[in-house]
């Protein structure tokens, strides 16, 4: 590119353009892995509105401040901030600012056939499984993944056995902990192999009041006839700036469900791609997000069938009160040879704040002809029939918002299958309505 | 004192170009009292009912309302429910996500608040269901789903007299509550409602059928006629209606 027609920068972009050309040139796979995702980001800048898959999310604008790559955490801070989720019976494994904690981390008593270590312990000994690290490719270019391969050093490394059932959930407590704005990157991969059955869950949260950045993303091999739960809160502080991909590899004859909360961060992407590449399999993608102030958060989709015969549903209710402003974009590919797929997705938003906004965009591009694929989208206030019928019984208007605004999440909150899990996220919707009430 | 004291009200559709529904009603009731409402179709009983329960997409134009010496139309919606106002819903609408359990234990306690009374325990809570709901015949597996739920029409107008049970109100409004019951839930939930009367309750039963005063006997029978209660008399008014229609009123009307 010709130096004199180069887009002005924002701070942000030169900040990580920066940190970028520090990256050591490694010559293995990883670092050509990294070199190859910097340029790609210098080359595109933080996406914005005129880049169709980031129409509603103009990064560019939303994140203009640059913050430097976060220090090491304090092991006492962290712990400290690490609160969500803490009553669910769970192995925790701490990530802070980016690094897992050994101090706050159970690598104890490991069920047999679990395999868990840190992303940095595993490139550092050379093991095989690193090379599966950037192995599953979004289909298109996406400039917070890209960010995250070049940047991120460490995270959590999960395999399970084939055949090997872990009953306990394995939670990945991310946590931003620090005083001032920084940036922290964090990757982390889940190998689950043929017949194995895990619940994965990821949790992430900061201090209020302070902009931080966070970028994660994980990668799930998702083996043969496994039995895949994942579960994910984001509850960052409402400065902070929450960035993440989820990225599946999914074999035949799976159950995979994953769920995605969402109450926090000022600004919030996550974006999910899903290959199915194995016969027979059946998906759920499902998802909550709540709210409020001038919060924005999106949830992109992204599932691409390949193969016949898998079921895929998706079901995302949104709840926006204030000036808040939600985005779903949801699309499911269905190629030519993936005949007799079945594909359903619904989106759904309730809008409480007369200046909330919500954009829905679902999509089908459908190439095989035996298939059954359907989307919905629908956007509306509180009815007002079922309000008054509350109201009549002597219920006050906000409790009656409230026990609404519960059952509407509560559809989707509901197909969490992991008691402790489902209980605890029901509970989270509830603090969200209290504290608006 | 009267009760419930309506006075020449008028209402019309909220909105500019709004109908006049209710044309001059005058209505008064004591405790103790059970009114009867008849009245053709569309002569604005259910108008009436939603009105007195604070339904948002009417507008009263003039006259007065009056429960209990203080005026009900200032009142919000809720307000009037906690100071003892109940409406059976002439169609009770399905609540999904809200289990009936959940609803009624929120209503019930919203009431007691509002009146500065203590919620009420999950022991005595539990306990007022199960008693209450035995004699209506609702099960308990029809309590944990949400609210009207998948039931029956016949199972919705139990259920809306099963959350008066609970709730004890001063003035029940009963709108239709016998259509589409059968003959042996016609027999329950009369019961259930006869059940309630005491000398400081009244209640308004709006029907189009005799048959309901067989088993709920009231002590003033009012016709609705166009928006006005165009005749009151004792309970052999029923009969009378029964027999003859309400073609001689609507020629007087016209
Ligand atoms: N929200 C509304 N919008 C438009 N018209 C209305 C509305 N509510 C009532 N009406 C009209 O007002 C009139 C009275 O209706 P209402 O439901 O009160 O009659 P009713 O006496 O209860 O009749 P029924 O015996 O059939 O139940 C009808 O003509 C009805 O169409
Ligand atoms: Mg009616």
């Amino acid at each position: 590119m010709n130096a004199d027609i180069r887009p002005i920068r924002t701070p942000a972009e030169q900040a990580l353009i920066a940190e970028l050309d520090q990256l050591p040139s490694v010559n293995d796979r990883l670092g050509d892995l990294r070199l190859a995702a910097a340029r790609s980001f210098e080359e595109n800048g933080l996406p914005h509105r005129r880049v169709e898959e980031w129409k509603y999310t103009d990064l560019r604008t939303l994140m203009r401040d640059a913050v430097p790559v976060a220090g090491t955490a304090a092991v006492a801070e962290a712990d400290a901030r690490a609160k969500l989720l803490r009553e669910v019976e769970a192995r925790r494994i701490v990530v802070a600012n980016g690094a897992v904690v050994p101090e706050l981390s159970d690598f104890s008593a490991l069920e047999e056939g679990l395999t868990l270590r840190s992303l940095a312990d595993v490139i550092a000994s050379g093991d095989d499984v690193a090379a599966r690290i950037g192995g599953i490719v979004p289909g298109r270019y996406d400039a917070a993944l890209a960010l995250n391969t070049a940047l991120a050093k460490d995270g959590v490394v999960l395999e399970v056995a084939p055949g090997a059932h872990i009953e306990r959930p394995i939670h990945v407590v991310h946590v931003f902990a620090g005083s001032a704005p920084a940036a922290s990157f964090a990757r982390s991969l889940v190998v689950v192999g043929e017949g194995a059955t895990l619940t994965y869950v990821e949790s992430f949260e900061g201090p209020a009041g302070i902009a931080y950045q966070v970028n994660s993303a994980t990668e799930f091999y998702v083996g043969d006839e496994t039995h895949l739960d994942v579960v994910r809160l984001q509850e960052e502080s409402a400065s902070a700036i929450h960035l993440s991909t989820l990225l599946f590899e999914v074999g035949r004859r799976t159950q995979l469900h994953t769920f995605t909360f969402a109450m926090g961060a000022a600004v919030a992407r996550t974006s999910l791609y899903a290959t199915l590449s194995g016969e027979d399999s059946h998906i759920a993608f499902n998802g909550a997000t709540l709210l409020k102030d001038r919060q924005h958060s999106d949830s992109t989709l992204f599932v691409d069938h390949k193969v016949p015969g898998c079921e895929s549903r998706e079901l995302f209710k949104t709840v926006l009160d204030d000036q808040s402003r939600g985005v779903f974009q949801g699309k499911i590919v269905v190629r030519q040879a993936a005949q007799k797929t079945d594909g359903r997705m619904m989106s759904r938003a309730l809008v409480l704040g007369d200046d909330a906004e919500m954009d829905n965009k679902p999509e089908l591009e459908i190439f095989a002809d035996d298939v059954q694929c359907g989307h919905g989208a629908t956007c509306g206030a509180i009815d007002d029939e079922l309000l008054f019928y509350l109201r009549a019984r002597g219920i006050p208007l906000k409790e009656a918002q409230s026990l609404l605004v519960q059952a509407f999440v509560g559809e989707a909150i509901e197909t969490v299958e992991h008691d402790g899990l489902r209980e605890a996220l029901i509970a989270c919707a509830e603090g969200w309505l209290k504290a608006r009430a | 004192m009267a009760m419930l004291e309506i006075d020449n009200l008028h209402a019309k559709i909220e909105g500019e170009e709004g109908r006049e529904i209710l044309k001059g009603l005058t209505l008064s009731v004591n405790p103790g009292e059970v009114h009867a409402i008849m009245g053709p179709n569309g002569s604005g009983k259910s108008t009436l009912s939603y009105i007195l329960a604070g339904k948002e997409d009417y507008e009263v134009t003039d006259g007065s309302v009056t429960f209990e010496g203080e005026d009900l139309l200032e009142m919000e919606i809720d307000e009037r429910a906690a100071k003892g106002l109940f409406l059976a819903f002439q169609y009770p609408i399905e609540v999904p996500g809200v289990a009936t359990m959940t609803f009624l234990r929120s209503a019930l306690n919203a009431q007691r608040k509002k009146r500065g009374e203590e919620e009420i325990s999950t022991p005595d809570f539990l306990r007022l269901i199960r008693e209450r709901a035995g004699g209506l015949g609702i099960s308990q597996d029809m309590l944990k789903r949400g609210v009207n739920v998948g039931f029956s029409g016949g199972e919705k107008k139990r259920a809306e007299i099963l959350q008066m049970a609970v709730l004890q109100p001063k003035l029940c409004i009963l709108d239709e509550t016998d259509s589409g019951l059968d003959i042996d839930a016609l027999k329950v939930v009369s019961e259930g409602v006869n059940a309630l009367r005491s000398p400081d309750r009244a209640m308004i039963v709006i029907t189009h059928y005799q048959r309901l005063l067989n088993h709920i006997v009231p002590d003033v029978v009012h016709v609705m006629n166009k928006g006005r209660i165009v005749r009151s008399g004792g309970k052999e008014l029923a009969l009378e209606l029964e027999a003859n229609g309400y073609a001689e009123y609507q020629q007087d009307a016209a």
